[in-house]
């Protein structure tokens, strides 16, 4: 069993667990992040990617509304690679409650959220795809952030200032000493055992912090409400599209990189089904069918994925519903709650909000270690964003490279761009001709981004993530894994296996059309052409081949003992 | 907005046989083929108009890509919008103007024909050309022919004309009216033979150069003339081209890339083989005498993508005395105004090649073509002569 000793041990690898990893490393502390599958695997990676202006909530929710913009104004400074400031829009439909254009004003006005009313002619000018018969629009600082790059970027930081990240390993129980806990024990994929040591345990695990805290003997309760989102083949609108209502189903669509995403629906779930979930056919019609209200041509575009994602809401006695539940931070100190010394669990919250979550929880475990260290990552920028990015034909040292991919990478990695593209012609090989990610790009993340597996690639690169989701792609990144990432052939094939089959996952909602189509093309290549579909077999046969090498083995100590004779 | 035609892109489902078939990217490695530039770059520049890649020079606008495409995606469209749309390379190009202004400068060099035809070929001229103006050396210019056709129609043919009780419209186009005017001749003696009338309308260049070198508002202001003119008058009589571009652009590109209605003249428009294998299969199958001659037949690609292949090989089988060798279909490489240009000239060398030696294994006499421009490239890369499929008919219609 190994041994590690550091002075926090973070669980959960989502937006708050690494940004708690980068606030405490930037005041000197060395931490231990332990997440059971990857960096933003979770909840993190499944919404809308919605950098929120807060007026969603300026109505109903104040203090988030008020969160929000503070929030939106330091990311836009500190991550802006991961960010698009796009702008938004709050449109009214027939359909609609004029009244509650006049409210949203209002409350942005008292949020402090900039919220400018505009004419029906312009707003069709800075979205000519929206649904012309709107009644009214209203202009509002919402952007696009991108999860997964955020995470990565606040992870790759704390490791450059000496963290250590534990993706793939599983807490399996706590070390307790007394009324106090010293540290977690955990495995990894591969069944190896380590126990962590640590001053402080932060269970930053968002939904699954239930389960975490039930390790340590702890019981709080978290309140699943499911949210599903479908994502359409480009990007159909360049502003976030909101409907101007109280927040309710199918009521937006966020431009998210190359792809368009509809959002969302809320539906109330029981605990023990937040690791299996589905979206159901009458969630991808509600969708469709609200989505081609505020953008008619949503009717005509192919849907590449439907998924969903849990909100981490903690129960609070007397709400009911999943929407009407403040998204509020909850920071719990176990030693005053529960009277269990060395652990803080922080839940609550959203994306948006992640940098504050990190920061109250830092907060928090600084005061109980003695450490006098003021925060500052509402100061310092992200790797990747350290300065405003360049406009890509300011780039001389990158002629001769595509635009198309030079612009890409810049996109997806700021401004370490400069530790991925080389000028060598094998650097620059498009691997995934719809994101145009590049065998540079992917040698980078598997090095570089605690990549353990391709569908880890996909969420650093976006590989395999465009309209063919991995048809074309797949393969390559597969056999790049045994070049940068020293897996055998056999390791490589079943990590495309595990690709494929979550790529599928996702796509099975939405199969019709060209998407059925292209799909069905993806089976043939890979299970036709490439023989997948003979796996078994193939496995079956090695094993009788090795049967085979063991009975020469035997054979010769007979062979042996007949010389013997 | 995006437009619901425009999104054709929609429905490539990354088969990837587009790119098989391009002639570019099969001859160099710097145009990363029509499923990279068309379908997949389309998502890219709509995300940002700024992730355009300059690659997209390379394409030739051959359209094989949209004959291979199983989900009729319009490539070839996709990537000459995005050339002209994103990339803006609008400064002067003293080439490129005058190379896609064919009837301007056609017009004024059959005014000195001899001067100009002597003048550009002379090596030290070329060498000027190569040098400022970015020509290649190699290329040999069509001979401009002393007067035009229309003058000569008007001169000699008109007056016979009237005595046919059918008749067509016949669009001449840039080529043979000042560098082929026998092929207009012999067009019209086809149309007699067949009993038809012909008679010509105002007109200017298709706009097929100038969509290929960026001046998308000059060619439609063009195509509206076009339209205009040949829409007035002649009732439901066929508007007939011996150009397979020209026809191309007339009848879909006008609508499908200019984005103007041609709904007006648009199936009146037939190309010459294909209206010939009409009259024929209908019995109109005027007298002709053995020609005894040995010819290979290339496909020009803008053919191909009218599906008009078949025509021009039904009526060059009817001649008699015409043993026909049909090419595997090649592009030849010249594309227009693309091989006359330095930077495309080793690229438009590579891809003819193919084409080249299949000709020449072929040991022709002749080769027939139906486009002018694949006949440039073919006289100027292999030692044979090239006839259109009419100059053909009317060689054994000449027989006596």
């Amino acid at each position: 069993m190994n041994r590690i000793e550091t002075n926090v041990i973070i669980i959960g690898g989502g937006a708050t667990g690494a940004g708690i990893a980068r606030d405490l490393s930037m005041r000197g502390l060395l931490c231990v992040l332990i997440e059971k599958n990857d960096i933003a695997s979770g909840t993190t990676g499944r919404n809308h990617g919605l950098l929120h202006s807060g007026a969603r909530y300026a109505v109903k929710d104040h203090e988030s509304a008020r969160e929000c913009i503070r929030e939106n104004k330091i990311l836009k400074k500190i991550a802006s690679h991961c960010i698009e400031d796009t702008g938004g829009l709050f449109v009214t439909l027939p359909e609609d409650d004029p009244a509650y254009h006049r409210n949203l004003i209002e409350g942005c006005k008292y949020a402090g959220i900039e919220a400018k009313e505009i004419s029906i002619r312009k707003a069709l000018e800075m979205e000519p795809n929206l649904n012309p018969d709107i009644l009214s629009a209203l202009v509002v600082p919402d952007g696009t952030i991108d999860p997964f790059r955020l995470s990565s970027a606040n992870i790759l930081d704390a490791k450059e200032r000496g963290s250590t990240i534990l993706t793939h390993t599983k807490v399996t129980g706590v070390i307790k000493s007394g009324a106090r806990i010293t540290g977690v024990e955990c495995i990894d994929l591969k069944g190896r055992k380590t126990e962590v040591y640590a001053d402080l345990v932060i269970n930053a695990a968002g939904i699954w912090g239930q389960e975490v805290s039930a390790l340590a003997g702890i019981e709080i309760k978290m309140f699943p409400s499911k949210g599903s989102m479908l994502i359409i083949d480009y990007r159909i609108n360049n502003v976030v599209v909101n409907r101007c209502r109280p927040p309710a189903d199918g009521d937006i669509i966020v431009p998210g990189d190359t792809v368009s995403l509809i959002g969302t629906t809320s539906k109330e779930i029981s605990y023990d089904r937040i690791n299996e979930l589905t979206v159901d056919d009458e969630e991808i019609s509600i969708l469709l069918s609200d989505a081609e209200m505020l953008i008619p041509n949503v009717r005509h575009t192919r849907a590449l994925r439907a998924y969903c994602g849990v909100r981490p809401l903690l129960a609070v006695s007397g709400e009911a519903q999943g929407r009407n539940i403040s998204r509020g931070i909850a920071l719990l100190d176990h030693h005053e709650r529960d009277g269990l010394e060395g652990m803080i669990t922080i839940a609550g919250g959203k994306l948006m909000t992640y940098r504050l979550m990190a920061e109250k929880t830092a907060d928090l475990a600084c005061e109980k270690l003695g450490i006098k260290k003021e925060c500052t990552t509402h100061l310092v920028p992200l790797p990747g964003s350290e300065k405003k990015i360049a406009r890509k034909s300011r780039i001389k040292d990158f002629t001769g490279i595509p635009d198309s991919v030079v612009g890409s990478t810049l996109y997806r990695h700021g401004q370490r761009l400069h530790s991925i593209l080389t000028k060598n012609k094998k650097n620059y090989r498009v691997i995934c001709e719809c994101e145009m990610v590049t065998e540079g790009e992917i040698e980078y993340a598997i090095k570089k981004l605690e990549v353990k597996d391709l569908v880890d690639l996909r969420r650093r690169t976006r590989i395999g993530m465009g309209p063919c989701q991995g048809e074309l792609c797949a393969y390559r990144g597969a056999g790049l894994f045994q070049e940068f990432g020293g897996s055998t052939p056999e390791e490589s094939v079943i990590l495309l296996q595990d690709f494929l089959e979550e790529r599928w996952k996702g796509m099975k909602p939405v199969l019709w059309g060209d998407g059925l189509r292209e799909a069905e093309f993806t089976y043939w290549i890979y299970q036709g052409l490439f023989g997948m579909a003979h796996m078994d077999e193939v496995k079956h046969k090695k094993k009788k081949i090795l049967n085979k090498d063991i009975l020469p083995a035997d054979a010769k100590t007979d062979n042996k003992k007949k010389k013997g004779k | 907005m995006i437009k619901i035609e425009n999104i054709s892109f929609d429905h490539c489902i990354k088969c990837t046989v587009c790119t098989m078939y391009c002639p570019v990217s099969q001859a160099t490695h710097l145009f990363p083929g029509p499923k990279a530039s068309g379908p997949d770059a389309e998502r890219l520049r709509i995300k940002n108009p700024e992730l355009v890649d300059s690659s997209l020079k390379f394409c030739t606008n051959c359209k094989r890509c949209e004959i291979a495409c199983p989900s009729d995606v319009k490539i070839a469209e996709l990537i000459q919008n995005a050339k002209w749309n994103y990339l803006k390379i609008h400064w002067f190009r003293p080439r490129d103007f005058f190379m896609s202004r064919t009837d301007l400068v056609g017009g004024i060099a059959t005014l000195f024909s001899g001067i100009v035809n002597f003048i550009i070929g002379l090596s030290i001229v070329r060498i000027f050309m190569h040098l400022f103006l970015k020509i290649p050396f190699r290329t040999v210019f069509p001979k401009y022919e002393k007067t035009t056709f229309r003058r000569i129609f008007k001169k000699e043919l008109r007056w016979s004309q009237s005595e046919y009780s059918k008749k067509v419209i016949y669009f001449h186009g840039c080529y043979v009216n000042y560098n082929n005017n026998s092929l207009g001749r012999d067009f019209v003696k086809v149309m007699n033979a067949l009993g038809y009338g012909v008679e010509m309308k105002k007109e200017k260049c298709c706009g097929v150069p100038l969509i290929a070198n960026g001046y998308i508002e000059k060619a439609k202001k063009n195509a509206v003339y076009n339209i205009a003119s040949l829409q007035k008058g002649g009732g439901d009589s066929k508007i007939v081209a011996t150009s397979s571009s020209c026809t191309f652009a007339l009848k879909n590109e006008y609508s499908s890339f200019l984005e103007l209605d041609n709904s007006g003249i648009a199936d009146r428009i037939e190309f010459v083989t294909r209206f010939i294998y009409n009259e024929f299969l209908s019995g109109n199958i005027p007298k002709m005498k053995p020609l005894g001659i040995r010819a290979a037949y290339h496909s020009p690609c803008h053919l191909e993508r009218m599906g008009g292949v078949m025509y021009t090989l039904g009526i060059l089988k009817k001649i008699p005395g015409l043993e026909l060798v049909v090419l595997n279909s090649e592009c030849c490489g010249i594309a227009g105004t693309y091989g006359f240009k330095n930077e495309n000239y080793d690229i438009s060398q590579s891809v003819g090649k193919s084409l080249f030696n299949l000709i020449d294994k072929a040991v022709p006499e002749f080769v027939i073509t139906d486009c002018e421009t694949c006949k440039m490239q073919i006289e100027m890369n292999t030692k044979y002569k090239v006839l259109h499929p009419v100059t053909a008919i009317a060689m054994a219609l000449d027989i006596k």
